[in-house]
């Protein structure tokens, strides 16, 4: 992304901390904005689905066609979801199910290591460069199974925490909420290259 | 000197989850509910989070007696019933009722003056506990005040049960006044400024500095339609709590959504209109779309005129 302009990436703003993703995503090099209609996906050349209740989202995603707004988007752009993202984009979604987009080959257990008092912050290794993540799980999901196509680059108790599959990207964890931003660079360097080509 | 810098690495992290969870709240609604029913209908609309308790506001200010915390049993219920983060309320200084509170699961703790006062003289240590809390405030001294105990989230205090939002936008313009008025203060002034809001000075400086609180800042107390939502939005409340708003017709009756259907939409409609107009506040087109969807209101209570001795929001200091 030598002399192109910043990426510009949308993060969806329905509710959640999409304004911790918004400063992140600009330290590591982007141009946010916030979406909170199916239209204003336009001209972006990636998008953050945030942390926060999936249900609500889903509740929203569901009305004026956005479901199907959103699928179409990241079919052919880079999208990255943390947390309730991550349940979002996986292709089945346990206790209980939901409907998701679909875009992660991914099974993915809502709530599955406890309530609020069971949130911790880990630091574990991680095929990123640069040594071991922190990682901020709240009342987290957890990633039970990968399809063939799916990269892990960081694990907790044998279980994806991070992980890629193509332009797609998806934490369990917040990384918006760490002050390493090696996560967000990575999602950020796989938008600037959509953008080049 | 090893421990005490253990202890203090704990609390960090402690705190960084605490405000992590409220963090995931922003842009949502938070609502009270008083069944499992409720929650449902609750979740169903959208909620980011529910407010289990026995009486909402509305119900507690008609009725009167010492209000408490929920039945464990009722608590319990509800965190079976839903996915999404249950709070509930403790009296103001009441830890015992907290530690039960945490020891259910219930994911934020709402120290809360809507219930009867327990203690006179102190809030609870916040920093005991694992489980957030959240705390109400009228002013940035007495935010400050519990962000020192260990709230990791505050919200204006409003008038609960009234359906009256004026006390929570006067609460709200003052506190971030207040804010703005401290970032163009001098170094040596801030320590004076510190006096006068009798909050810590380390506090004062955050906020000198980023011109916010340093946890999330919600709104509650009186939000009873979209457009009150909206309003609170506007003037710089992260998130919305809907107490009496939803669920009540009258001042002390509950719209009946077991067995009438009828009174079950109403609450439905008044529940996804709120929920919508916190996520698109500024959006005037949108907003006087589900203004419209709405059957029926809360009656409310104007709160100029209530006493001043039966006010809520007095209570705390």
């Amino acid at each position: 992304m030598s002399k192109a302009a910043k990426p510009c990436i949308g993060v969806l703003a329905i509710q959640g901390d999409y304004a911790a993703h918004a400063q992140a995503l600009a330290e590591a090099g982007a141009e946010p904005c916030e979406v909170r209609q199916p239209e204003e996906l336009a001209g972006l050349d990636g998008l953050v689905l945030p942390g926060g209740e999936s249900t609500t989202m889903l509740k929203f995603l569901e009305k004026r066609h956005f479901f199907k707004a959103l699928q179409d988007f990241c079919r052919t752009m880079p999208v990255f979801g943390t947390c309730a993202g991550s349940i979002l984009l996986a292709r089945e979604v346990r206790s209980p199910a939901q409907r998701s987009l679909g875009l992660l080959d991914a099974v993915v257990e809502r709530n599955a290591y406890g309530r609020q008092i069971d949130s911790s912050i880990e630091t574990a290794e991680t095929s990123l460069p640069g040594g071991p993540l922190e990682m901020v799980f709240i009342r987290a999901p957890r990633i039970v199974e990968i399809g063939p196509g799916v990269e892990a680059l960081a694990y907790r108790e044998g279980y994806p925490t991070l992980v890629r599959q193509g332009m797609v990207m998806a934490a369990t964890f917040h990384p918006e909420l760490s002050a390493d931003r090696r996560v967000h660079r990575m999602f950020v360097e796989i938008a600037a290259g959509i953008r080049a080509v | 000197m090893s421990k005490e810098n253990g202890t203090k690495q704990i609390a960090t992290t402690g705190l960084r989850l605490k405000v992590g969870l409220a963090e995931m709240l922003k842009g949502g609604v938070i609502m009270d509910v008083m069944s499992v029913e409720q929650a449902r209908i609750a979740e169903e609309a959208g909620a980011v989070s529910v407010m289990a308790l026995e009486r909402v506001p509305a119900m507690i200010r008609a009725e009167g007696g010492v209000a408490r915390m929920a039945k464990p049993s009722l608590i319990k219920a509800i965190i079976q019933a839903v996915t999404i983060p249950v709070m509930a309320k403790a009296r103001i200084g009441h830890f015992a009722e907290a530690q039960i509170l945490q020891e259910l699961g219930v994911d934020f703790i709402d120290e809360s003056e809507v219930l009867t006062p327990a203690d006179e003289a102190h809030h609870i240590d916040k920093h005991a506990f694992t489980t957030p809390f959240v705390c109400g405030a009228r002013n940035l001294g007495e935010a400050l005040r519990r962000i020192a105990e260990g709230a990791a989230m505050i919200r204006t205090k409003g008038e609960a049960g009234t359906g009256d939002v004026v006390h929570a936008v006067q609460h709200m313009r003052q506190i971030t006044r207040e804010m703005r008025q401290l970032t163009v203060l001098t170094e040596q002034e801030l320590y004076a400024a510190a006096k006068e809001l009798q909050a810590p000075y380390e506090l004062v400086r955050m906020v000198a500095q980023t011109g916010k609180l340093p946890v999330p800042n919600f709104s509650a107390g009186g939000i009873a339609t979209p457009a009150d939502a909206a309003l609170m939005m506007q003037l710089g409340a992260e998130a919305i709590f809907v107490g009496s708003g939803i669920f009540m017709k009258e001042r002390a009756t509950p719209l009946d959504v077991e067995n009438n259907p009828k009174e079950r939409e109403e609450a439905v409609s008044r529940a996804k209109a709120i929920v919508i107009a916190t996520t698109h506040y500024n959006d005037p087109k949108i907003l006087a779309e589900v203004s419209e969807q709405v059957t029926g209101t809360m009656k409310g209570l104007a709160a100029a005129a209530i006493e001043e001795k039966e006010l809520l929001q007095t209570r705390g200091w």
